[in-house]
């Protein structure tokens, strides 16, 4: 890695790393797409909260209460900071992505989505940010819309200039990179192409904010979100980003505790942003523990990680392709591409694959991803799918080829 | 590989040329079960004659533990009275290919290997109640079937 702090010197960090998985193997941890693993740092900082700080935040005025208050609202600066966002308030914390999407389809959706309205979302999207609209969509009568992917797991850009040009696309909600196939999606046309027409547009960040340097005042989005379990911190924790104006405008999404001003018998008035939205005790903890993250990715810097990655999944694709039998979906253009590569070996199955390399420590994820709109579109069952992070290393990408070539000689592929 | 053996020649072969694969006409038995989290998925097709099994057949998608145990299966109840079909058990599918070990060892590939058990019993469940109305012989094969895994 071109940073000045060492591989070595990050993999220490992870306690999880040191340990021995099945016979005495070293773990190869490969599924950080689905979960990262987190660095000491983030653990010991939960550990500190609940040890010296616990109190409930934004009530109480004694001093513990008062602690606990700023070590949370920080966290809010600091992701300000780290996307550059200008206002604190249009960063509301949530469980994560999925609780984010489903917030902005319960609130913003009812709202502004009417009969006949169309959502437009992608064929390489993540369950999370099909199924909401889905069913936005039916209590409404409006239309789902997909554009949909060409063979090297690109969007057809063309399919949403068809949607945007029947004038009733109210929402545009894409993944700024595929958890499956690894696409950095062309997040820039998509947005100038949807403001023209006046159409509003969510990402969904979980895959691209804990690899690589995003900027929501360049981007121009609408709405952002993602969660910090995939970015080294802890799960239960996510963001999202609303624009000012468009949160000004949302109705609440749950009621209760901390996200009113004053409450009589029939009416209520709200709190301020970003409280309206942040109904209830949060999970102060775990928020303290995003904020060690933070500081952990920061201290690599983004552009280091993003680098680090792009270095191992060119090496991890070289040598993949030369494993017998294997088809590896996505394209091979690096600066289109994160560290996720799906994978398949004629008819093998994904999960005999998985559970042949788990014997020797190497952990992969095997099935739908949950993303069966994308598995039906390759018109397979499942797929494999190997992703890295910072603390990845060539050797361990060997070990993977090693586990493969075993497969393919097992099934005489 | 270390351990018990899950990725025996038998088990390649029989994911390779699974037996029993294929379609019957009019069968009298025809259940769909699949594993919603690895998406193991087949048709499990039985021809009755006398109350005993005159044809089997399967088709579906899955990895080879499941591929493996269902030919296995078929190959197991072809032939045979459907009172002795009732009793097969777990361990009567996972012995033939040595696989008893996925009970204690996997949570997960377990459901791969019993999948197509689950389906027959079912299957015959259906049979008994809904083609003979003869509750009495369906015993109590639903009730085994949920309990499988
Ligand atoms: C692209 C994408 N969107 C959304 C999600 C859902 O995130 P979470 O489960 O943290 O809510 C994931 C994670 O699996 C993802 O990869």
């Amino acid at each position: 890695m071109q940073t000045a702090i060492s591989i070595e010197t990050i993999r220490k960090d992870f306690p999880i790393l040191q340990r021995k998985v099945r016979d005495n193997k070293s773990l190869v941890y490969l599924d950080n797409a689905s979960t990262s693993q987190k660095p000491i740092q983030v653990i010991d900082a939960i550990n500190n909260y609940y040890k010296n700080q616990n109190a409930n935040i934004h009530r109480a005025v004694y001093a513990l209460a008062e602690e606990a208050t700023e070590a949370y609202e920080k966290t809010r600066e600091k992701i300000a900071k780290f996307l550059n966002i200008q206002n604190r308030e249009e960063i509301i914390f949530v469980r994560g992505t999925t609780e984010a999407i489903n917030l902005v389809a319960y609130s913003w959706g009812r709202q502004n989505i009417i009969k006949d309205d169309i959502i437009v979302t992608t064929e390489y999207e993540h369950h999370s940010n099909i199924v909401p609209w889905q069913l936005l969509a039916k209590e409404k009568g409006a239309k789902l819309e997909y554009i949909g992917i060409d063979d090297n797991g690109e969007l057809i850009l063309d399919h949403l200039d068809s949607y945007l040009a029947t004038g009733k696309v109210k929402l545009v909600t894409f993944s700024q990179m595929s958890n499956v196939l690894g696409t950095i999606t062309n997040t820039d046309e998509i947005i100038k192409r949807c403001k023209k027409a006046g159409v509003k547009t969510l990402i969904d960040g979980a895959q691209s904010v804990p690899h690589m340097k995003v900027d929501l005042s360049k981007l121009g989005c609408d709405f952002f979100a993602f969660s910090a379990h995939k970015m080294l911190g802890p799960t239960g924790v996510g963001v999202l980003w609303v624009r000012k104006e468009v949160l000004e405008t949302m109705q609440p999404f749950h009621g209760g505790g901390d996200m009113i001003r004053e409450v009589h018998k029939y009416e209520t008035t709200w709190n301020d942003l970003p409280y309206k939205f942040e109904a209830g005790t949060p999970n102060i903890a775990d928020v303290i523990g995003f904020s060690a993250a933070i500081d952990y990715l920061n201290k690599i810097g983004m552009d280091n990680i993003r680098n680090h990655e792009i270095e191992l999944t060119k090496y991890a694709l070289d040598k993949m392709s030369k494993v017998k039998g294997i088809t590896i979906y996505g394209t091979n253009d690096i600066t289109k591409r994160g560290g996720v590569i799906s994978f398949n070996f004629h008819d093998v199955h994904p999960h005999d694959v998985a559970t042949i390399i788990d014997k020797d420590g190497v952990a992969i994820r095997s099935g739908h991803h949950c993303a069966q709109v994308l598995m039906e579109r390759l018109d397979v069952a499942a797929t494999n799918r190997a992703s890295f992070y910072v603390y990845n290393t060539k050797q361990e990408v060997d070990a993977l080829i090693g586990s493969l070539n075993k497969v393919a000689e097992l099934f005489k592929l | 590989m270390t351990g018990d053996p899950i990725y025996t020649e038998m088990i390649i072969e029989y994911s390779k040329h699974p037996s029993n694969f294929g379609e019957i006409e009019n069968p009298d038995i025809s259940r769909h079960d699949s594993n919603p989290l690895c998406g193991d998925s087949i048709d499990l097709q039985i021809k009755i004659n006398d109350n005993k099994v005159s044809d089997v057949k399967f088709k579906g998608k899955g990895c080879s533990i499941c591929m493996a145990c269902t030919s296995v299966l078929t190959e197991m109840i072809k032939g045979k009275d459907l009172n002795d079909i009732k009793k097969i058990e777990k361990d009567d599918v996972l012995g033939e290919l040595g696989l008893q070990h996925l009970i204690r060892t996997s949570p997960v590939r377990i459901k791969c290997a019993l999948l197509s058990l689950k389906a027959l019993k079912y299957g015959i469940y259906s049979y008994f109640v809904e083609k003979m109305n003869d509750e009495k012989s369906a015993g109590n094969l639903k009730e085994e079937a949920t309990n499988l895994y």
